[in-house]
């Protein structure tokens, strides 16, 4: 599916916690699960776009769930009703959706957000395991397309009281699908290698162009240099070379 | 209406892309046809992996980059990449990197035969470290290599100049001595940025190359001045994100300008520069871009 330029209408713009926001657009969106778009709803000021991974497409409505960062963001959070956005997309590879048996997705913070729509497209048994900080969020969505649900905060608040990856165990999966913090899939990594257990990785990285051509989100992977932006963001596990 | 023509060379428009800025990953958004030209990314003897840590770094009004000519080498660029950019009925210029002296000179024999229509010498990428830059900065340096590879060259040279050179008049009457066919200005402006959180700063190599809209002033007035003291055809780069920069530049004395940046703001800002550029010249009643060119240098 061709990336093109379009238009796209906010008809809701919420804050579900804290920093993070639920948008929903309306127009002619297309794109798979892990792929992202470009937004922009201003002229020329700040210079770049903002990329935002798809968390969900049903009919004309796509919906983006994003914390705020910095300036880009900062303006998404105070679009209104009505207002409209430049969107360039969709853009990037996602995750394979041919996989046969019982999948295992891990997800950490706002990295929930591509892993929505990939839940919702998959048509295997699903066990979701969800890392958070202080509380989780989205989890009544995520629950409808999934079998069990694992949650785990750092506050303790609630779920299990640590890190996520304390209690994941990809014995039982064919394939495990991973978004969230570096710490958090390095870890994931390990977990399912130890085990044999394939795995997709769906990375972040600065970007400016969006498209492959400016070589900002570059990184080294076991099989050679690559665009986070169009190779990835979602990579085989083996390719990706975490820093600890 | 809005064609140039340099060293016998018929460019479309003269709206051409940026080294670096742009590959054929633009094709889904406009038929790259319609451009005046194509410039590649800098291409280096070998294959360059570019830097670690962060690359790219916002600014007010642009950016900081720190890419390091991540290329595949020349050799695999001519065999995988060329016969792609060749299909396209647009000028192609090959920008050539390096270190060494001997470097460029290998890297300019290897594209001599191919149908690259110009070269682009960078002699001023600044996120390269030891060389490249110096070439850029030391006006008798730049004059050696220029001299070197337009003994090699069977392409009309250009020389793309660093605005960190420490005149740019000097600097662009040496390479036009040396005997470089055309200047293209201004590369990216020595810059860098701190990670105040974490104390240092946010690019491994420290300094990046800063560029967008907030250098184009700077960068129009090297233009104005360089085109003063020249006679070899001007290429102007710096900023330009709509059709009135592009306008600004040639009336300042360039034969054709550069998109850069701007690509990442909207792939397509190109063609909207180049319609912008015809319908200004319909409404102004301007004939040829020949008119304007140059017009400011007046006052």
């Amino acid at each position: 599916m061709k990336p093109k330029q379009c238009n796209g209408k906010v008809l809701s713009n919420i804050k579900i916690l804290d920093n993070i926001y639920e948008m929903k657009l309306t127009g002619d969106f297309q794109g798979n699960p892990g792929q992202f778009y470009m937004l922009r709803s201003w002229d020329k000021e700040p210079f770049l776009s903002r990329p935002l991974s798809i968390c969900n497409i049903e009919g004309n409505l796509l919906t983006f769930l994003y914390e705020v960062k910095g300036k880009g963001t900062d303006i998404f959070s105070k679009l209104r009703e009505g207002n409209v956005l430049n969107l360039l997309g969709p853009l990037g590879t996602g995750f394979p959706l041919n996989n046969e048996g019982k999948i295992g997705v891990v997800a950490g913070g706002i990295g929930i957000a591509p892993m929505i729509y990939l839940c919702k497209s998959l048509k295997n048994d699903i066990d979701f395991y969800g890392g958070f900080r202080e509380k989780p969020f989205y989890m009544d969505t995520i629950g409808k397309n999934v079998n069990k649900l694992y949650i785990s905060t750092d506050s303790g608040k609630e779920g299990y009281n640590g890190f996520i990856t304390d209690i994941f165990n990809p014995e039982e999966y064919s394939v495990v699908y991973t978004c969230g913090p570096m710490p958090m899939m390095s870890k994931v990594k390990n977990i399912c290698e130890e085990k044999n257990v394939p795995l997709y990785i769906s990375m972040e990285k600065r970007m400016a162009c969006g498209v492959g051509a400016c070589l900002g989100c570059s990184i080294k992977t076991t099989s050679g240099i690559r665009r986070v932006c169009k190779d990835g963001p979602v990579f085989r596990g083996e390719e990706i070379i975490f820093h600890d | 209406m809005t064609s140039v023509e340099m060293f016998g060379i018929k460019f479309k428009n003269p709206v051409i892309t940026a080294s670096g800025t742009f590959t054929r990953d633009y094709e889904d958004f406009f038929p790259l046809s319609k451009l005046g030209g194509i410039c590649t990314k800098g291409l280096t003897l070998n294959e360059k992996e570019g830097n670690s840590g962060v690359r790219i770094h916002e600014t007010t009004g642009g950016l900081l980059n720190s890419i390091g000519l991540q290329n595949p080498g020349v050799d695999r660029y001519i065999s995988k990449e060329l016969p792609h950019m060749e299909k396209y009925d647009t000028v192609i210029i090959a920008n050539v990197g390096g270190s060494t002296m001997e470097e460029y000179v290998r890297t300019v024999e290897k594209l001599n035969n191919t149908n690259i229509h110009i070269i682009e010498l960078n002699i001023s990428c600044p996120n390269v470290k030891e060389g490249g830059m110096a070439f850029g900065i030391k006006s008798d340096i730049a004059f050696k290599v220029v001299s070197e590879v337009k003994k090699v060259c069977k392409k009309p040279l250009i020389v793309k100049l660093s605005p960190n050179a420490e005149n740019i008049l000097d600097m662009a009457y040496k390479c036009c001595e040396a005997g470089a066919d055309g200047l293209s200005l201004v590369n990216t402006f020595s810059g860098m940025a701190i990670d105040i959180k974490n104390r240092k700063p946010v690019f491994d190599n420290t300094i990046a190359g800063l560029s967008g809209p907030c250098i184009k002033p700077i960068a129009l007035r090297m233009v104005y001045e360089v085109s003063r003291i020249v006679n070899v055809p001007i290429i102007g780069i710096g900023g330009i994100v709509d059709y009135k920069d592009a306008l600004e530049y040639i009336m300042a004395g360039a034969l054709a300008v550069q998109v850069g940046s701007g690509n990442f703001m909207k792939p397509d800002i190109c063609l909207d520069i180049i319609n912008g550029i015809e319908e200004f010249m319909e409404k102004e009643n301007i004939k040829s871009l020949e008119e304007i060119r140059g017009i400011a240098r007046r006052y």
